[in-house]
């Protein structure tokens, strides 16, 4: 039983007169316990309001909807009053935002934005909460803990106020984890130290991490189980090892060939995609990737793609996914839309990808 | 903090200062010279000349500013024309009362303003947002004297709950220390009096309330509706804060300073612009005073008023200034 199972998670904002928007649209995946999970894409292709969706965070307003389920060790998170998720929040499920200097209170001591959290959750208060909350910036980093609790976030520099908000989230050691692109605005090399504190954290506590991050390095830094995401969807979930070596989805494939690469030649261009993410699909009218797609066959469009489960535990959502190197293109004789019962290497179909371009190939395969 | 406390107070010195000297000019520059203004147009020159000697305007100018900042310092700012009594006696008796008509304003406005304007901002789009705007669209075109006549016929003439006029009900023969009726009540606690003040102030405080509760609310609903999109709101939420605990120290704690600001202009403001309403209620305050000052060309009340006005407005700024300084560790002073 995963710890926390996300199960087609839907996130739609209808506006009087504008076409509806689905942010998410069924997304599913889970977390073990002690987990490292990644949720992977583009800016604005829904994770970050996935995360703020499981924990009830999303801005109240007319016509936003969440639909399907969200179950954290056996309650459906998406079912509760806001008292009860009051009560989970910060205490079991924590969260971590990009930007520490606008996500902590200006006009309020460190101090007591760590307190607080103590004493909602564990009823600490005076001395014995400030003298934990010493202990927590002590354990996140901070030096000087017991001067730091009195000063104020513009009193700090950067990486300190994102470990100050780390402190916050594991105030009371909670079993799991979120963090929405916590090194996004910092300085590289802060950003390595930051990382190696959530996965020192993680690895000290047992605490499940989910990881939201459009960088490709910090997942193959941290994640262990890395989902991508593409227009609202999970469009590819694998292992690192795999996913890093052997992309299926088209999507991944040009994630991977689009990050820079030292040991590229000096002639070399980098592999964008191309086209935006606003050049989208709607799902039902077809796969959301396909006008982007350099692999787009016939069957791309008409209906979504469904997911396609491998023998190894993997799954993507194509009917025209990158072939596995080494294994010889099989005949294929059967298309997407007979659905996910298929083998997966029978749906491949390259020999009739007509419109399909050549595959950007990810540079890990140039030197197996 | 009691540095900068000290340091506001002696920036106080230089502002007076320049105040003085404009004044002084002003004086000067009266149609026809002081003689004028106290003589009227029929004076004969040697009339004219007899109250120029008297006055001392005939000496080198420097040495008549000397003496009349000398005078200010002494807080002599001159007999009134009109009631032949020192102007200090007659703002000592009026001011107090225009001073609590206008903290009975700003209680009123602030009281009602901040949690109205909060909960507009959180029922964002519904019908009490709605109500709360265009209320105080309202409020902002009233005209105050009309608004007075409208509460004064219906709460004191009709239903009779409040008292039409004046400051306090004088057959009580209140004592008087300070001169602000409330304050003496408690301080003598005739506690009865210090009701009856504070019920004569209920209807020209709300009065004078309307415009800054207004502005009040509109500022608060702006300045909320910002916060809550900020992300340290959403960093609270997400710590798993009560509602309470969130709307308190993370929501209202911020949103705040733009509030405290206005409400430092608007104190101001309203100090000057007690006229209307002490005139309606027959308040015996500075206002009501003043305006017969500027029909009579009563100038040394006039300058005295000026004198005050620029001193409380400068007093106000500088609460403003420490209340900021209490919120927004950012500016905290060192």
């Amino acid at each position: 039983m995963a710890l926390l199972e996300v199960d087609d998670l839907s996130v739609t904002f209808a506006r009087r007169g504008q076409r509806t928007v689905h942010a998410v649209d069924g997304v599913s995946f889970s977390v073990d316990a002690g987990e490292v999970v990644g949720l992977v894409g583009e800016s604005g292709c829904g994770k970050s309001v996935t995360s703020l969706a499981i924990m009830g965070l999303l801005p109240k307003q007319p016509g936003l909807r969440v639909g399907g389920k969200a179950v954290f060790d056996g309650t459906d998170l998406l079912q509760l009053d806001d008292r009860s998720r009051r009560d989970i929040r910060g205490r079991d499920v924590a969260m971590i935002f990009q930007d520490p200097l606008s996500s902590l209170n200006p006009v309020i001591p460190i101090g007591l934005q760590v307190t607080e959290v103590l004493t909602r959750h564990r009823g600490m208060k005076g001395e014995a909460a400030r003298k934990e909350a010493a202990a927590l910036l002590d354990r996140v980093g901070i030096p000087d803990p017991r001067r730091r609790l009195k000063e104020y976030p513009h009193q700090l520099s950067g990486g300190m106020r994102q470990r100050a908000l780390i402190a916050m989230a594991v105030a009371c050691r909670p079993r799991l984890l979120i963090a929405d692109e916590p090194t996004t605005a910092l300085d590289v090399t802060i950003q390595a130290q930051i990382l190696e504190l959530l996965k020192e954290l993680v690895r000290d506590s047992g605490t499940a991490l989910v990881m939201i991050t459009h960088d490709l390095g910090v997942v193959a830094g941290m994640c262990d189980t890395i989902n991508v995401l593409y227009a609202g969807r999970v469009v590819e979930t694998a292992r690192r090892r795999p996913l890093f070596r052997q992309p299926r989805h088209p999507y991944t494939v040009g994630l991977l060939g689009s990050v820079p690469r030292l040991d590229a030649g000096r002639g070399e261009r980098l592999n964008p995609i191309p086209g935006s993410v606003r050049d989208v699909l709607t799902w039902p009218d077809g796969c959301a990737f396909a006008p982007r797609c350099t692999r787009r066959v016939d069957e791309c469009v008409g209906e979504p793609p469904e997911l396609v489960l491998t023998h190894d535990g993997r799954s993507y959502r194509c009917v025209n996914p990158a072939p596995v190197p080494g294994t010889p293109p099989p005949q294929a004789t059967t298309t997407a839309s007979t659905g996910a019962a298929d083998d997966a290497a029978a749906s491949t179909g390259a020999a009739d990808g007509a419109t399909a371009g050549p595959v950007p190939a990810p540079r890990e395969e140039e030197k197996p | 903090m009691f540095r900068f406390i000290v340091r506001r107070l002696l920036q106080l010195i230089p502002t007076l200062f320049g105040l003085s000297l404009l004044l002084f000019i002003w004086l000067r520059r009266l149609p026809g010279g002081p003689e004028t203004a106290i003589l009227g147009e029929r004076g004969t020159p040697e009339m004219r000349a007899a109250i120029r000697r008297n006055l001392g305007l005939d000496e080198p100018i420097l040495i008549q500013y000397g003496r009349f900042v000398r005078r200010l310092i002494k807080l002599d700012l001159g007999t009134s024309t009109s009631t032949k009594r020192p102007v200090v006696t007659e703002f000592f008796e009026r001011f107090p009362g225009t001073v609590e008509l206008t903290v009975m304003a700003m209680i009123i406005a602030i009281g009602i303003g901040i949690p109205l304007g909060y909960l507009a901002a959180r029922r964002r789009g519904r019908l009490f947002d709605h109500l709360s705007v265009g209320g105080s669209l309202i409020g902002i075109c009233i005209p105050v004297f009309f608004l007075a006549y409208v509460l004064k016929a219906i709460f004191s003439e009709n239903l009779g709950w409040f008292p039409s006029s004046g400051r306090q009900d004088p057959t009580l023969g209140a004592t008087r220390i300070t001169n602000f009726f409330v304050l003496d009540g408690l301080l003598t606690r005739e506690w009865d009096a210090a009701a009856d003040a504070l019920w004569h102030l209920v209807l020209p405080g709300l009065a004078l309330a309307s415009i800054p509760l207004a502005i009040i609310v509109r500022i608060t609903r702006a300045s909320v509706l910002e916060v809550l999109n900020e992300d340290f709101v959403r960093t609270a939420e997400a710590k798993g804060l009560t509602e309470s605990t969130v709307r308190r120290r993370h929501v209202l704690r911020n949103a705040m300073l733009p509030v405290v600001t206005s409400i430092g202009l608007l104190t101001g403001g309203l100090l000057s612009g007690a006229v209307l309403t002490e005139t309606v209620f027959a308040f015996s305050g500075i206002g009501a005073f003043v305006a017969e000052a500027i029909s009579q060309r009563d100038y040394p009340v006039l300058m005295g008023f000026i004198l005050i006005i620029a001193v409380v407005y400068v007093l106000v700024n500088l609460l403003v200034d420490l209340s900021y300084s209490v919120i927004d560790p950012r500016v905290r002073v060192r």
